[in-house]
């Protein structure tokens, strides 16, 4: 009992996470039609200026670390948007590699930077007292990461369904050549997005800090999950990315649990089967 | 740019060609400089070790001003990315484009094994880092020594400790599932079992895992826990371990890496108390490594750990040889066979190695404690003189396959 107790609660902890980490994937993906190869070395920069930040300033506070974090991300992943990404609109296959070579230099200049060690990202002092669930011990953090994961997902469900920003993505989304010549100015909108997507998991990555650390190699960790997940739940689809997280999390922390030694074959194993039979995802819009 | 076939074919002939005709002096040799080749993993997941290794290697040359038995040295190091392959592409470079005349490293088991065979081949003398058993066992090589310990040899030892002065009966052990993890969890458990006790669980996790947090969830009550891990790993988990509550229902022990100086130095008040054994602490008590440490210090601000040990270990090994034969690096074989009859002192004691290659020294078992404000590996227990066969029948031990996940069979594990 206290097995599937215990194991429930890190399947719904870890699924939070995973939100965090693929939502500005599916965002970019599904706007751009550009699978975003640099998206793990964002949050793991995200981490890593968390770790940086929390270390050298005593006291600082996780969730404004996590906020400025996040803008800083989306600063750099603006600025990579506008310099490269633009010049190869036409070229979908040139822009994946593009991304793929700044995921490179990003982990790259981490390494230079910040050295090969890991990096503790500390939980919140009023955070690291375990909690007691139904007599069995957890960690509070990770049942409060559930929370940030769920705040997170509505703040974007908001931004998605109820403004103005969020109509004229939807519309690209749907379709983008008939967004333009209504006068949506799409490539702003790119540019938007882009920010957006990188912020999110930069705040995610220093959100995820405390269980991660900030380490080498923790971007190439991060980015199959995003990509499982994303292309579980469907790509441009909020509540794909928010149900592929939960369902990744679970398969995942059961899967390790149950059957350490195909841990890799249980976690792809759904995504080649959506793939093959349902490309759309359980709740895409578009075709991967 | 458009190229045509015919420019294009001219150019690669040309770069051919161009190479062919700038070789490099490969027979000034007995006037020239020894030529030092180190493989270490200088980025990916393991470049927390291999950054340490070169920082070393460049120290020690620095204090002997490049010179080596009366020698000029000059030093070629080659990032192997932690990879097996990039090893092997490095290690050809090293040995066909730098002429090196002996290599340092490489720190990963899987790209030790992946070069094996052709440094053989190359007759290349090579002082390695890298814990595979079967490297100095049932396939060692006459080009290849170690200097620091087999993957399960430093586990015997606290596995002893742990059965008879701490009187542990049953323990856990959780390694990364690779042939490192593997073998030393193997020889933990065969010496915890021979003396009385039981491994009742064996959780291997994959090298590259973001979360512990289901592994930890299903550690099973034991008197203590062993650590087989390598590089961050053994410190993301020791965190979930204890933020799901469990230090203060077991003890923590663990192997030669998984508190090393480098993972401690990152860590805090949550590691003290935790014991760990390998054949080295930057914490000895002898002038060769007072000497090392309080140098290594001042220019890292760190401690030096066990790749940074095991490479000053490894320099300190081939300057005694290369004293030994005046220089004559080009001699390979009395080079080889200088470092085989090594008898060293160095950082972690004195080094012989046994007819396989691999060091018999001192292992000890060390513990953490803190000293003028930071994290230290407090030795409590020397045990003198260990060998990779640790107390068993080299014949026998040779004749058992090599230590794996299922073997030897774990026959004490709790459902």
């Amino acid at each position: 009992m206290q097995f599937w107790i215990i194991q429930g609660l890190n399947s719904l902890s870890f699924g939070g996470l995973l939100f965090l980490l693929s939502s500005g994937f599916s965002l970019i993906f599904g706007l751009m039609r550009l699978a975003n190869l640099t998206h793990g070395a964002f949050f793991m920069l995200g981490t890593y200026f968390g770790a940086i930040a929390l270390r050298t300033y005593d006291g600082l506070n996780l969730w404004v670390t996590a906020l400025g974090a996040g803008f800083a991300v989306a600063a750099i992943g603006g600025l990579f948007e506008r310099l490269v990404l633009t010049r190869l609109r036409s070229n979908p296959l040139g822009q994946v590699l593009v991304t793929l070579g700044m995921a490179f230099i990003i982990s790259d200049a981490c390494l230079v930077l910040w050295g090969g060690d890991s990096i503790p990202v500390p939980t919140p002092q009023n955070l690291q007292a375990p909690t007691r669930v139904f007599g069995f011990v957890f960690p509070t953090y990770r049942l409060v990461l559930v929370g940030c994961a769920v705040a997170s997902a509505l703040a974007l469900y908001f931004l998605l369904e109820r403004t103005r920003l969020g109509a004229m993505i939807r519309a690209g989304v749907d379709d983008r050549q008939m967004a333009r010549a209504v006068g949506i100015p799409v490539s702003n909108l790119f540019t938007v997005v882009f920010c957006l997507g990188a912020g999110i998991a930069g705040a995610g990555g220093v959100l995820g800090g405390p269980i991660l650390s900030a380490y080498p190699g923790l971007d190439a960790d991060m980015l199959p999950l995003a990509l499982i997940v994303v292309i579980l739940g469907g790509i441009g689809s909020l509540l794909g990315a928010f149900i592929g997280s939960f369902v990744i999390g679970l398969i995942y922390t059961f899967g390790t649990a149950l059957f350490p030694e195909l841990a890799y074959i249980i976690l792809f194993l759904p995504m080649i089967v959506v793939l093959a039979f349902r490309p759309q995802g359980l709740f895409g819009r578009v075709g991967a | 740019m458009t190229i045509s076939r015919r420019q294009f074919v001219g150019s690669v002939a040309g770069a051919g060609i161009a190479s062919m005709a700038a070789p490099r002096p490969v027979f000034a040799q007995n006037g020239g400089p020894i030529r030092i080749g180190m493989l270490a993993a200088k980025t990916g997941p393991l470049a927390l070790g291999g950054i340490d290794m070169e920082i070393a290697l460049v120290m020690y040359l620095k204090q002997h001003d490049s010179m080596l038995a009366g020698r000029k040295v000059e030093l070629f190091v080659a990032d192997t990315a932690g990879t097996p392959a990039t090893a092997r592409t490095k290690a050809q470079e090293l040995i066909e484009r730098d002429n090196v005349h002996c290599i340092i490293g490489p720190l990963a088991a899987f790209e030790a094994l992946a070069i094996a065979d052709y440094l053989t081949e190359k007759e290349m003398p090579t002082i390695g880092v890298a814990a595979a058993e079967d490297m100095t066992q049932r396939h060692p090589s006459p080009w290849f020594v170690r200097a620091t310990a087999t993957s399960a040899q430093c586990a015997y030892p606290l596995a002893d400790y742990s059965a008879k002065e701490l009187n542990f009966k049953k323990i856990v052990t959780i390694a990364d599932d690779f042939a490192y993890g593997h073998e030393m969890c193997a020889g933990f458990q065969r010496a915890f079992e021979d003396n009385g006790g039981k491994i009742i669980q064996k959780i291997f996790t994959p090298l590259a895992t973001p979360d512990y947090g289901s592994y930890v969830a299903q550690v099973k009550s034991a008197d203590a826990i062993f650590l087989g891990t390598a590089g961050s790993n053994g410190f993301r988990f020791l965190r979930q371990f204890i933020e799901y509550g469990l230090k203060e229902k077991m003890a923590v022990i663990g192997g030669m890496t998984a508190l090393d100086e480098s993972v401690l130095r990152n860590m805090g008040d949550e590691a003290l108390g935790i014991l760990t054994t390998s054949w080295y602490s930057a914490e000895l008590d002898n002038p060769l490594n007072k000497a090392f440490t309080t140098a290594f210090r001042a220019q890292t601000k760190y401690d030096p750990g066990y790749y940074a040990g095991g490479v000053w270990v490894s320099c300190q090994v081939l300057e005694g040889a290369l004293k030994a034969i005046n220089g004559k690096v080009e001699d390979k074989k009395a080079l080889m066979a200088a470092i085989r009859g090594s008898n060293a002192d160095t950082v972690r004691g004195i080094v012989k190695f046994d007819e396989f290659g691999n060091a018999v020294g001192n292992v000890y078992i060390r513990k953490v404690t803190r000293r003028d404000g930071r994290l230290v590996n407090t030795v409590i227990k020397t045990y003198p003189d260990v060998s990779q066969f640790w107390t068993y029948d080299k014949a026998e031990f040779l004749k058992n396959p090599v230590y794996s996940r299922d073997y030897p069979p774990a026959k004490n594990l709790e459902p």
